[in-house]
């Protein structure tokens, strides 16, 4: 039995294992200064609505006692549900084997969010948190009245109330409201998302009291997952089902023109749904489906190619105008003076490619309607905002449409799925049977929104002394936004796109995160417009820390540069100029972990085609510090980086669980290593000629790195950050360092293929 | 599209079939047998997650036409083990705790499972060289490598 088990039935009453009869509803939820007796007033037998305002929306006592934990943000595969799990057991005083975390569901949590911007825990588990605390009270409340205790005479232990000085007096959670549903009003901020937050009258625990929290707890969903007993989202089926495909043009932008239906007569069940730009075939089964794509005939609109050429990309977003520009934060004294007077001026400028999510598999997604209902099971990393926007794009109301996530192949971000879950929407709407879709390779990695392609420029002033006066940072690239984090509105998805919905645009960049601080200091964005409006294969969006590689690659190299020409070691360089307290601290405990000798880069001693060296980056991300010391080897005749060694400093505020938390690291670094490594979108003017894995390779495990050693650096003072994406973020700035501190050449475009390296070196 | 009539020995059990014989055995054991640990990742070849053993050498499922299968012995990641008598690289993958998402899970196990099966006390380049052509986009290969490592010794 896994512990995030998704609920098999419509009704979360079906998952309340009701003992006996059920205490009839008081009716309206009350609120908290009710002066209804306790025991009454604060559970009841029907469920209160699924709203945010409401305990029972998030957590739920079972008649034998085990808690259900009703999670409104996702874990993409990390083990946050575990640390979760141990947030909600913490609070309730209840053994954390005893708590289920329920997620995924529109029919059974509210909308946290989904996966989002590292805050499963940082903020979806701050209100698990306060919502496990108000349970708590309440039962101890209730406990009060029944044992007829003072509630501050009473203590919690295991799950079971029980008076202090009278351990004979006590009242399980089981028997105070086992199988009933908590009706207790929250103090709601009226957000829904990731900003969703509705404290109860009680206050949290503090560090000092925590047992489960901070432990290295494990995680129970792996078996399950080895011995094939829990389901994809690949492997949904429903009564009646069909399989659909979808084409897309070989030119992108262009719409079909002419469609042979005749084409694909022969496949049992073959039918074509096309309207304006959307283009689907549907079959009786998959590999007719999937036959039916390959063979069916369809004249294409004569287009323009929208792309330029591949080689003139960086070029393209030089030149075209800036669409939005934003200074991020305030302009620290006055840059251009500190310039215009400086004894020098160190510049540079980095470029970063478009690269793909390039999931594990193509997204997939099966969606019934039948009664007026529509549900879609999807691979999603926000179900709640696939709900809302399979409701737009059938146009039925939300309260009619049901999202079930189901584990799906990788989610870093934005990814296909949300795509695939509108595309299916249309498709069963069409036919009226249920679909499953799924993409295919070519679709997976050609089509999903892209992280975007930027170049990003550096200078800094040095006086006559050798001190830096004066720094500036300026990246300009396709916004990271052009479709939304979610598909919650048709304009964000490809299926609306193509069904010619009016488009928004959306303007969104990033600036480095960082304490250096320099008398004269600007930090500023600029977008450009993306190079096709609409249904575009290079339409840019969330990739696993948005724009954070990109961003921090450029200005940890540069500060690297920077170091170089005052020849100056990278580390005290840092920690010269560098304010913030955890952040010296963190840079501080990765070079002492690292082994790490003061001196400048580059080395001067080495000879022989393998050379090797080290390189420092350091940044922040939303209250999470990181730094990273990399140690590279270089094949000078073949150009091929061994990323062999990291050291990482994390440091994360209050830490749930060690363990989870060390390999969420881990799968930082290697997929960051991958990223700078190897990781570009090629395309041509006709279209992305990324399609596969041999035209998108990433790493492999004989390029992995020998050893992640990782010091998690604990704050139990300080409320938990983000672990998901911060540790991503520097690494492709700690290779470029170590490559220039192994050969004095400095790769400012990424990736750091071998034949761009044995080109730079050459 | 004509199809033919074909019978299959998957996981020591006989099933028949009425498919196209060019389809590959990868939508044969998923929609016509339900056997959800085969995954499609690429249907190229390329990534490993639609891995199977065919008369005890791992194949690409994807890509291998079910008419070749023939009277072959297929065996699919729910023929390797049990909870009650787990493979040591399932009973390894649990303790190493290696998932992020879990999709290329099939591949790594196919194809570690046989090479361990052939190659006693392997090396750690040898081990990384016989998984070279697997995937796995969540970036486990530290959490794999450890896991591959632990049952190599378990089978040792």
């Amino acid at each position: 039995m896994t512990k995030h088990d998704n609920p098999r039935a419509f009704s979360r009453r079906s998952i309340l294992k009701t003992g006996g009869a059920l205490v009839v509803s008081i009716g309206m939820p009350i609120g908290l200064d009710t002066a209804l007796a306790i025991g009454e007033a604060r559970a009841q037998g029907a469920r209160p609505p699924l709203t945010p305002d409401q305990l029972s929306s998030y957590i739920a006592v079972n008649a034998d006692g085990t808690v259900a934990a009703y999670f409104g943000k996702m874990d993409m595969g990390q083990g946050l549900f575990v640390a979760i799990g141990q947030i909600v057991a913490e609070e309730l005083d209840v053994p954390f084997g005893r708590v289920k975390v329920i997620m995924g569901d529109t029919a059974t949590s509210v909308n946290q969010g989904g996966a989002s911007g590292s805050t499963g825990i940082q903020l979806g588990g701050k209100q698990m948190r306060v919502a496990a605390a108000e349970a708590r009270r309440v039962l101890v409340e209730m406990a009060a009245e029944k044992l007829g205790v003072p509630a501050d005479q009473l203590t919690v232990v295991d799950g079971v109330v029980q008076a202090k000085d009278d351990q004979a007096k006590q009242a399980s959670y089981a028997e105070l409201i086992g199988g009933r549903y908590f009706n207790v009003q929250l103090d709601w901020n009226k957000q829904v998302g990731n900003l969703l937050y509705a404290p109860g009258k009680a206050q949290p625990k503090p560090a000092s009291e925590h047992k489960i929290v901070g432990q290295p707890i494990k995680r129970e969903d792996i078996a399950p997952k080895v011995f094939c007993q829990e389901d994809f989202c690949t492997d949904v089926k429903v009564p009646g089902m069909v399989h659909a495909r979808v084409i897309r043009p070989p030119v992108a932008g262009a719409t079909p023109a002419r469609i042979d239906e005749g084409s694909i007569k022969d496949i049992p069940g073959g039918r074509v749904v096309h309207d304006k730009g959307f283009l689907a075939v549907v079959a009786d089964t998959e590999w007719g489906a999937i036959q039916a794509m390959q063979q069916l005939k369809v004249d294409w609109s004569d287009t323009t190619p929208p792309f330029p050429d591949q080689a003139a990309l960086f070029d393209h977003i030089r030149r075209a105008p800036v669409r939005h520009a934003e200074t991020e934060g305030k302009e620290t004294g006055n840059v251009a003076e500190a310039f215009r007077t400086a004894a020098r001026v160190i510049e540079a400028e980095y470029e970063w490619p478009f690269q793909s999510h390039a999931c594990m598999g193509p997204a997939c997604a099966v969606v019934e309607i039948k009664d007026g209902q529509a549900t879609c099971w999807s691979g999603s990393q926000k179900p709640h905002f696939v709900r809302d926007g399979t409701a737009r794009t059938l146009d039925m109301p939300m309260e009619k449409v049901r999202a079930i996530w189901k584990v799906g192949p990788g989610s870093y971000g934005r990814n296909d799925a949300d795509d695939c879950a509108a595309d299916a929407a249309v498709i069963a709407q069409a036919i009226g049977k249920p679909v499953r879709l799924q993409y295919m390779r070519e679709q997976g990695t050609g089509w999903d929104p892209k992280g975007p392609a930027s170049i990003h420029r550096a200078r800094a002033a040095i006086d006559a002394s050798g001190k830096v006066v004066a720094y500036e940072f300026t990246s300009k690239g396709f916004s990271r936004i052009d479709v939304q984090t979610n598909g919650g509105m048709p304009t964000d998805t490809l299926a609306g796109q193509l069904l010619g919905v009016p488009l928004v645009v959306n303007d969104g960049f990033g600036v480095p995160a960082e304490s250096y601080a320099f008398d004269n200091k600007k930090l500023s964005w600029e977008t450009i417009a993306p190079l096709l409006d609409r249904g575009s294969p290079l339409r840019s969006a969330h990739l696993r820390d948005p724009v954070g590689p990109q961003v921090h690659f450029a200005s940890e190299s540069f500060m690297d540069e920077v170091a170089a020409a005052l020849n100056v070691d990278p580390v005290e360089f840092r920690l010269r100029h560098v304010k913030a307290p955890r952040d010296i601290a963190a840079i501080k405990a990765v070079a002492e972990k690292a082994g790490w000798v003061s001196r400048p880069s580059p080395r001067r001693d080495q000879t022989g085609n393998t050379v090797s060296g080290r390189g420092i980056a350091y940044s922040q991300r939303n209250g999470t510090i990181v730094a990273i010391v990399a140690e590279v080897d270089v094949d000078r005749s073949t150009g091929k980086i061994f990323a062999r060694r990291f050291t990482v400093a994390h440091d994360c505020g209050q830490m749930i669980n060690p363990d989870g938390l060390t390999k969420t690291i881990e799968g930082n670094i290697v997929q960051g290593v991958s990223r700078t490594l190897w990781e570009e979108v090629k395309f041509d003017p006709k279209n992305v000629t990324s399609v596969d894995w041999l035209t998108y390779p990433i790493l492999d495990i004989t390029e992995t790195p020998e050893v992640i050693d990782v010091v998690l650096i604990n704050h139990p003072e300080l409320p938990p950050s983000g672990a998901g994406e911060p540790s991503i973020r520097p690494v492709a700035a700690a290779i470029a360092n170590a490559i220039f501190d192994a050969t004095g050449v400095r790769i400012r475009r990424v990736p750091f293929s071998p034949d761009r390296v044995k080109a730079a070196l050459s | 599209m004509t199809t033919q009539k074909m019978s299959l020995n998957v996981n020591g059990q006989a099933h028949q079939i009425e498919a196209d014989p060019d389809m590959p055995l990868l939508y044969a054991l998923r929609n016509d047998l339900g056997l959800n640990n085969p995954h499609f990742g690429c249907g190229l070849a390329q990534c490993g997650a639609c891995t199977v053993h065919l008369d005890g050498q791992p194949i690409r499922s994807c890509i291998t036409p079910v008419s070749a299968v023939g009277g072959g012995k297929v065996v699919t990641l729910a023929g390797l083990g049990t909870p009650e008598h787990p493979h040591p690289l399932q009973t390894a993958y649990v303790e190493e705790e290696v998932p992020q998402c879990g999709y290329c899970i099939n591949g790594w196990l196919m194809t570690a499972a046989a090479f361990l099966r052939d190659n006693k006390k392997p090396t750690e380049a040898q081990i990384k060289e016989a998984l070279s052509g697997l995937k796995c986009r969540c970036g486990t290969h530290m959490s794999i490598l450890r896991a591959v490592k632990r049952a190599a010794i378990m089978m040792g």
